[in-house]
This record gives C-alpha cells, sequence and structure tokens, in this order.
C-alpha cells in the first residue's frame, strides 16, 4: 500500500513529456495545468482499476486480466484506445517472450558450468532444470502480490 | 522502501520502448482501491498504456477545445471546460472544478444567505 499520498501521483517529468508529445511544438502549458492533468491521470487509473474489477468479479475472478482492462475502457467510452492498447499489448508479449528464451537460455549456460565443476550426473541436471523452471512460474506469478 | 526494486529488471525494461510511465507506480495506485486483490502483468501493462494515451487524448481535447489555440497555450480552465463538456471526461470534475472568482462566491453566499433568511 502506498505510504504516502505523493506515492499515488504519476511522475511529473513523464507526465510533461507525453503532454508536450501530444500538442503541437511550441505549446506552453501552464504548471496549474499539468499538475491537474497528472491527477486526472490517476484518477483515470482508479476508474479503469474499479470498472475492471467489476468485470472480474463478474467472471468470478480475483486476478484482473487484460481482457478485463479493454472492457473497461470500453465501459468508460474510450472505445479509441482499444486499437492502440491491443497493438501495444502484442509488441510487450513479444518482447517478455524473448527475454524469457535469452534468460532461459543464460541459466542453463550456467548450470551446464556449475555442473562441470561440481561433475554432476545427467539425471540430477534434469531434475534440476525442471525444479527451477517451476520456481520461475511461481515467482512470475506471485509478482504482483510482492510489493504489499 | 524497496518497492521499485523488484521490477528492475524485468518487464518495466522490456516495455520502455512501448511504454514510459513507470508501471510500479500505476500498480501503487491500483492496489489502492480496497477491492482489488490482484492484477496480471498484461492487465498492468495494458492500464499503464491507457494512461498514456488518456494524458495525451485529454490534453488534445483540451487544447483543441481550449481558448489557448491563438496564443499557443494550455491552462487549467481548458481542462475544466473539457471536464464540464466532454461527456467521456465528466467524471474529472470532482477534480477539475471550474474556478470561480472571490467576489462571485461570496455574492452566491450572500444570495442563500438572504434566501435562507427569508424563509
Amino acid at each position: 500500500m502506498a505510504e504516502k499520498p505523493e506515492d499515488l501521483n504519476l511522475p511529473n517529468a513523464v507526465i510533461t513529456r507525453i503532454i508536450k508529445e501530444a500538442l503541437p511544438d511550441g505549446v506552453n502549458v501552464s504548471k496549474e495545468a499539468r499538475r491537474a492533468i497528472s491527477q486526472a491521470a490517476s484518477v483515470f487509473v482508479l476508474y479503469a482499476t474499479s470498472c475492471a474489477n467489476n468485470f472480474a468479479l463478474k467472471a468470478k475472478r480475483k486476478t484482473l486480466n487484460a481482457a478485463d482492462v479493454l472492457a473497461a475502457m470500453e465501459e468508460m467510452e474510450f472505445e479509441r484506445f482499444l486499437e492502440p492498447l491491443r497493438a501495444a499489448l502484442e509488441v510487450y508479449k513479444k518482447g517478455q517472450k524473448g527475454k524469457k528464451e535469452v534468460s532461459e537460455q543464460k541459466r542453463k549456460e550456467k548450470e551446464k558450468k556449475a555442473d562441470c565443476e561440481h561433475e554432476k550426473s545427467k539425471e540430477d541436471e534434469e531434475g534440476e532444470d525442471e525444479e527451477e523452471q517451476r520456481m520461475e512460474e511461481e515467482t512470475e506469478e506471485g509478482e504482483e502480490e510482492v510489493e504489499n | 522502501m524497496s518497492q521499485n526494486r523488484p521490477e528492475k529488471d524485468d518487464p518495466a525494461l522490456d516495455a520502455k520502448k512501448t511504454i514510459s510511465l513507470p508501471i510500479s507506480r500505476v500498480r501503487l495506485i491500483m492496489k489502492s482501491s480496497p477491492d482489488v486483490s490482484s492484477i496480471n502483468q498484461d492487465a498492468l501493462f495494458l492500464t499503464t498504456k491507457a494512461t498514456e494515451l488518456f494524458v495525451q487524448h485529454l490534453a488534445r481535447s483540451s487544447f483543441n477545445n481550449g481558448c489557448g489555440k491563438e496564443s499557443n497555450s494550455l491552462s487549467y480552465s481548458d481542462l475544466a471546460k473539457t471536464a464540464e463538456e466532454t461527456e467521456t471526461f465528466h467524471f474529472l470534475t470532482d477534480i477539475l472544478p471550474k474556478k470561480i472568482l472571490a467576489r462571485d462566491y461570496l455574492k452566491s453566499l450572500e444570495q442563500m444567505q438572504e434566501e435562507d433568511a427569508d424563509l
């Protein structure tokens, strides 16, 4: 949970950059306007979360998923976001997959090295491999709980 | 304390090209909602991305409907106007109230008191 109220604000520098990029060059955005947009963005997150959560509850799920967020956007009448969101998610997923493969390869290489040093048997290696994979899956699933 | 740490080496870095807001902060805001128990990575990513689209959309709409087009500026009153006039931004009226002058407020206060006195 948030310890300080500022924790619920989004970083001003990033918000300012996004605003700048959205507007024509040279538009002057007042400090007050920037702060207001930043607050609006926080409220948007809460609103979207609560909408998405309703969809999850209806489906008797405890974990919010991508479909819930997309459904929330529709309910909030931000259909215009749907296409860019789907496209971004696609890119994101590809990136995740690529990264996973790389780290898996790295880990296997490490294991091999370790095995050479300790002269472990082949059976051990396979067993360990499976165990580590399972552990990885668990940590990924549990990630959202980490912060509390 | 170390709340930003766990992400440092995973999704945040991957997503760098597609999103610029910090996922960890968005998660914190989402988690501040009491009825949310857990959020999967994709939902978190989508909400972060949606927030960016929202900021762009709000800034653009307010600038286009606002009165700062000639002077090339975006002010608070343009935002308040958008929140009031655009259906999809209605949920912002509470945090983007229209500003009124103190003397107008005092006037309406006086009026209300007079009405009360009349009763």
